[in-house]
């Protein structure tokens, strides 16, 4: 469901496949060809070793809930209290997101609790990747 | 790099601090280096280095009526000041500049003058952060808390501590915002603002600015005032994105500028008499206090608990009551150097009897940046 408000990424080259990747259905990461290190944010090289050979590939969406806060103010798109999270990826690198389908509670928001990514659809451009409890 | 080779000779903040709706934000850099000039007896003619953030270098050399041969204007946040002067005691040795200025003011609460600067959506922010609902710093500054906590086993009522303690240092302070004692209960019972952080444990919003001058040690006996030497000096950067930070239990941009200071100044931890370590929020001590080597990894809760930061305590800490009860315009670090500089000078509210040497640690954005700055007051 579209929430009306809430500040929209805007895509640029470098992004612009990530940003195809969730409205696909699909959490985009991308891996050095040379050095094997996984990275975020989208880079058309890698910042281990440099190297412009780089390939995206399609992360299994599987994280864990790293750390995050409760926030209790107000801001457009979003009703408080709710989480600002960063989830660790199971491939590696970490990224913010809120969690959903979850209370917005420290007893329900355990480190280290598994997750995996949902899409939320907001317009016809932009599909931001969230992440619920796992299932099974 | 500086050893004892450059000294600040002139120092004040705004004659104001807290509400100051009379005064733009130029103005109150002006406020400051005005009160800076005065303290140490120089005219605009006499300054040949600028250093700034918030404004720029060119605003505030034509506004003060200076003609510079070398500048800084840079903007990495709070500790931005801290950084301006590691750079000009680096322009002093070198030759570059003779007497440089650094100023800061900030209209944070009344917002006079002021360009508000929204995240754009097309930057690493604006599109990897901001869509997620954080707002300002209070919303993205703590995430790393829960984590740090449960690594170690922090509580909040530790946590707490950081509050209670330097409220009880501003108490001291005729200057500070918030003087009346506080304790664990009021903090934990202040409003949530951003689990675990609530107002008490969140920075203040004021205005007001500070200035400080630099020049060589070798000039600084020329001077009306005790000169205060920089005795070491590091910084550095590390993500715009708090949730890229390399390690949420400790910040890689504290880890290399504060030893880096402490290995230039050639010092041990033990040979530190005062400390300031930037508190936008309760939890930068804990960082601070780690990442520098003061206490061992998972230890800085428990040290603050137990009072050593406190009035009497090993090791003061945040002498003025801190930007948690002190004041806090957006960018704090200008405040701690002039806290730093007046326990050097032995002029501070809260004095720390024969007090040798001071670090004075920042931050920038959240986590973004740091930078260190260790004065002396002995000749070199």
């Amino acid at each position: 469901m579209p929430e009306p408000g809430r500040a929209l990424p805007q895509p640029t080259p470098e992004t612009k496949h990530f940003w195809d990747g969730t409205q696909a259905g699909e959490l985009r990461l991308q891996r050095c060809d040379e050095c094997s290190h996984t990275y975020f944010p989208p880079r058309p090289f890698c910042p281990k070793c440099a190297s412009r050979k780089v390939s995206v590939f399609a992360a299994s969406g599987r994280a864990i809930l790293d750390t995050y806060v409760i926030h209790h103010r107000k801001v457009p798109g979003f009703e408080p209290p709710y989480a600002i999270a960063v989830v660790k990826l199971a491939e590696g690198p970490r990224m913010m997101t809120n969690i959903v389908e979850c209370a917005q509670t420290p007893e329900a928001l355990q480190l280290d609790m598994p997750l995996e990514v949902v899409f939320e659809k907001q317009n016809d451009t932009i599909t931001l990747p969230l992440f619920r409890p796992a299932k099974g | 790099m500086p050893h004892n080779t450059v000294a600040v000779v002139g120092a004040a903040e705004t004659t104001k601090l807290g509400v100051i709706p009379d005064m733009s934000q130029i103005q109150l850099h002006a406020d400051a280096a005005l009160n800076a000039m005065a303290d140490c007896g120089l005219k605009p003619k006499d300054i040949d280095g600028v250093a700034t953030a918030g404004e720029t270098p060119v605003q505030i050399a034509h506004y003060l009526g200076i003609t510079p041969t070398w500048v800084d204007g840079t903007s990495v946040g709070g500790c931005s000041f801290m950084i301006h002067v590691r750079h000009a005691a680096a322009a002093i040795e070198a030759g570059l500049a003779k007497t440089v200025l650094v100023t800061h003011g900030e209209s944070g609460r009344s917002g006079i003058g002021r360009v508000p600067r929204p995240v754009p959506a097309s930057s690493l922010n604006g599109q990897f952060e901001q869509p997620f609902g954080p707002m300002g710093p209070p919303s993205l500054f703590p995430i790393p808390v829960l984590r740090y906590m449960k690594t170690y086993g922090v509580t909040h009522e530790q946590v707490a501590m950081v509050s209670v303690v330097q409220r009880e240092w501003a108490a001291k302070n005729p200057r500070a915002t918030f003087r009346d004692p506080i304790t664990v209960e009021d903090v934990l019972g202040s409003r949530m603002i951003a689990y675990p952080f609530r107002l008490l444990q969140c920075c203040l919003v004021t205005d007001g600015g500070g200035a400080l001058i630099l020049t060589s040690a070798d000039r600084a006996k020329d001077f009306p005032t005790k000169p205060v030497y920089i005795l070491g000096t590091g910084e550095s950067v590390e993500t715009p994105l708090v949730s890229q930070m390399e390690s949420f239990t400790s910040s890689r941009a504290f880890s290399v500028a504060g030893p880096t200071a402490l290995r230039e100044a050639g010092i041990t931890h033990k040979d530190v008499d005062h400390l300031m370590i930037y508190d936008a929020f309760a939890h930068l001590p804990l960082y601070g206090l780690e990442d520098l080597g003061f206490v061992p990894r998972g230890e800085a809760g428990r040290f603050i608990a137990e009072r050593n930061t406190a009035i009497g305590g090993k090791l003061p800490l945040n002498t003025n009551g801190g930007g948690l009860s002190y004041m806090h315009s957006g960018m704090y670090g200008m405040y701690a150097l002039q806290e730093s500089v007046r326990q050097m000078r032995g002029i501070a509210p809260a004095q720390i009897p024969g007090a040798k040497i001071s670090v004075c640690h920042g931050v920038g954005g959240m986590f973004a940046a740091s930078g260190t700055i260790i004065f002396s007051n002995q000749k070199p």
